[in-house]
């Protein structure tokens, strides 16, 4: 059990700077999420907490311990890979056990340790077995076992179920949650998919080339987005953008965002804005409906799968809340 | 799966493997059925005649004292030849493996040595350690050592493993950068994270990984101290002092060609063809069938 602190962390490869400068403390037993598209430094920043890219400047500290200059070995971490790198030449028994008998754990130890840890994860009757022998699912399970069996201070995730299929996916997401929350340990998890996020984060980390363009509890992140690309990150479908100007706020360049489900079909006539509709998605549950509006923009609308699903081509009018629009200036910061 | 590609007829797919079929049955099949065929005789001196013997040729060699000691020659020189040549290539694959910038560079001049023919490289260390005119000789005479490996069995045995090893390493060297490189990193830091120090993650995860790498090239590089070194031992010791050179290869050359004892050479060859066909069938066995961990 640790907290965790990352002070004005930044790092470059070579010249390049690709972490900006980022700053959070989680506290003890917090799930964090780290969420972002490829590319936006999510996993360089999780392996500078483990110490497998070293740090260019700021300060990383672990159970209030600076830990910059600590190999991973040294900072009581454990991490589940996005491939599971586990040992392929070792039984699952083995895969677990090798932290600890590195650690000079006596053997009833061990045994007793990975057996717990494996009832937990319900892979007992696999102990015996190479890695190539098992499913995706099964590996991930005991990549997992192999992180929980050294039982350290903080976990790290770096896209721990992208290789799996949807539906594994969505069951393995609950079962790391219900296992954070039983074992009350710090974790950061990075993850590219924000229903993930959304999921599992006490907080989230939304990042975007290199910095965290806001933090905080995924609802809050969701009904309050800081930047023009949070907001069109987390959610889906994405929040639409119009030219602040075409709806007769804000000045030239900056945009106006309304989420999909506060978008409303209403009469041409009392309206905030006439589009075409492009296309209906009737899901049952839900109607997305792709509209156009005059100055080209797309306009996603999102409602009840009650309500009468419009024809394609069909000229509508478009109404939403004032409190519902979000207003950013050019460089893509919140206005209101 | 593996695909086959299926012909229609057999005109085009016989054409196509008769070069190598060709060149097998010249200079493989011809010369070994021969060597199975003289080995059952003794010829006369001057050619005209031979008297069938059997299997006389291989009792006699069998219970011959001087091609048992080539035996035992042959096992030395071929494991130290291995054993130097691999632990070297392993040792500068390691590093090459964990150098991030000129690794390309490093690895190029290492591999050089292996465009060198055996004959050639014989020579060149032959040069170095020449008993009158040998830059590594003089060296060790400043250092109050007297290198003669004309006289001395030891350090004619030390330097003909050292030439056959050197451009041995390039090969070796190859084989254990791409082993050491086909070995996921995050399974490296995963060990890192465990607590796994770096010799510590060699032993445990890396050299097991390398397995596969490792024993294709033991079989490989056995064969080549074996059939291979000819040149090595011809340039620099022509199998003296006092045949602790002797190794089988050049045995058959030297009581073939230097003896005349052309039954007793084609008896060693066919010998040399059984231990070759054991390797290979080794070779097939384990590496075909993939020892992957």
């Amino acid at each position: 059990m640790a907290t965790v602190t990352l002070e004005n962390l930044k790092k470059s490869f070579g010249r390049t700077e690709v972490i900006h400068g980022v700053n959070i403390d989680i506290a003890d037993g917090e799930f964090i999420v780290i969420v972002g598209p490829s590319g936006c430094g999510k996993s360089t920043l999780l392996r500078m907490v483990a110490g497998l890219e070293t740090v260019t400047s700021g300060k990383v500290f672990i159970g209030g311990h600076l830990v910059n200059e600590r190999e991973p070995m040294d900072r009581d971490i454990a991490m589940v890979f996005q491939n599971y790198a586990l040992y392929p030449h070792m039984s699952v028994f083995d895969n677990m056990a090798y932290g600890l008998k590195i650690a000079g754990r006596s053997k009833a130890e061990i045994a007793e340790r990975v057996a717990a840890a494996a009832h937990v994860l319900q892979i007992e009757p696999f102990l015996d077995r190479k890695p190539r022998e098992l499913s995706g699912g099964q590996r991930q399970r005991v990549a997992m076992g192999r992180a929980i069996v050294r039982k350290p201070a903080v976990f790290l995730f770096d896209e721990p179920l992208s290789n799996l299929d949807a539906k594994l996916r969505v069951q393995m997401r609950l079962e790391i949650k219900q296992l954070q929350r039983e074992l009350g340990v710090t974790s950061l998890y990075v993850t590219h998919d924000q229903v993930e996020a959304m999921t599992l984060a006490d907080r989230m980390i939304v990042m975007n080339e290199g910095r965290a363009d806001q933090i905080g509890a995924p609802l809050e992140v969701y009904a309050n987005p800081q930047t023009v690309f949070v907001a069109g990150f987390i959610g889906s479908p994405p929040t639409n953008f119009l030219p602040a100007l075409s709806v007769s706020r804000g000045s030239t360049e900056e945009l106006l965002g309304i989420r999909p489900e506060h978008l409303r079909i209403v009469g041409p006539d009392k309206c905030e804005l006439r589009a075409r509709v492009v296309n209906a998605e009737a899901l049952g549950a839900e109607t997305l409906v792709h509209t156009r509006i005059h100055s080209g923009e797309y306009v996603t609308v999102r409602q009840e799968g009650s309500r009468p699903v419009p024809e394609e081509g069909e000229e509508v009018g478009l109404g939403w809340a004032k409190e519902n629009e979000m207003l950013f200036f050019t460089n893509g910061a919140r206005r209101y | 799966m593996e695909k086959r590609v299926r012909f229609k007829g057999y005109l085009l797919p016989i054409c196509l493997v008769m070069p190598q079929i060709v060149i097998t049955a010249v200079f493989f099949f011809y010369p070994a059925g021969q060597a199975i065929w003289q080995s059952l005789f003794i010829p006369d001196p001057f050619g005209f005649s031979a008297q069938f013997v059997g299997l006389g040729n291989f009792e006699f060699l069998l219970s011959d004292p001087f091609y048992r000691a080539s035996f035992i020659t042959t096992a030395i020189f071929s494991i130290l030849v291995t054993a130097v040549s691999m632990g070297v290539a392993l040792f500068l694959a390691v590093l090459a493996d964990r150098l991030i910038k000129g690794s390309g560079t490093y690895r190029t001049l290492l591999i050089w040595p292996y465009a060198v023919a055996p004959a050639v490289a014989g020579v060149l260390w032959l040069f170095m350690f020449n008993t009158r005119v040998g830059v590594v000789t003089w060296y060790l005479g400043v250092l109050g050592y007297d290198w003669n490996h004309v006289l001395n069995p030891g350090e004619a045995m030390g330097l003909v493993v050292l030439a056959s090893s050197w451009g041995r390493i390039s090969y070796n060297f190859l084989f254990f950068l791409a082993g050491l490189q086909a070995i996921p990193r995050s399974v490296i830091e995963a060990a890192a994270i465990d607590g796994a120090h770096f010799w510590t993650r060699f032993r445990t995860i890396v050299f097991p990984l390398l397995s596969p790498t490792t024993f294709f090239l033991l079989v490989v590089n056995v064969v080549y101290a074996f059939f291979e070194t000819f040149g090595v031992v011809h340039t620099i010791t022509a199998g003296g002092p006092q045949q602790a050179t002797t190794i089988l290869v050049y045995k058959v050359y030297s009581d073939g060609f230097v003896g005349q004892d052309l039954g007793s050479s084609a008896a060693q060859s066919v010998i040399l063809l059984i231990i070759v066909s054991v390797l290979t069938v080794i070779q097939f066995r384990y590496i075909e069938r993939r020892v992957h961990y």
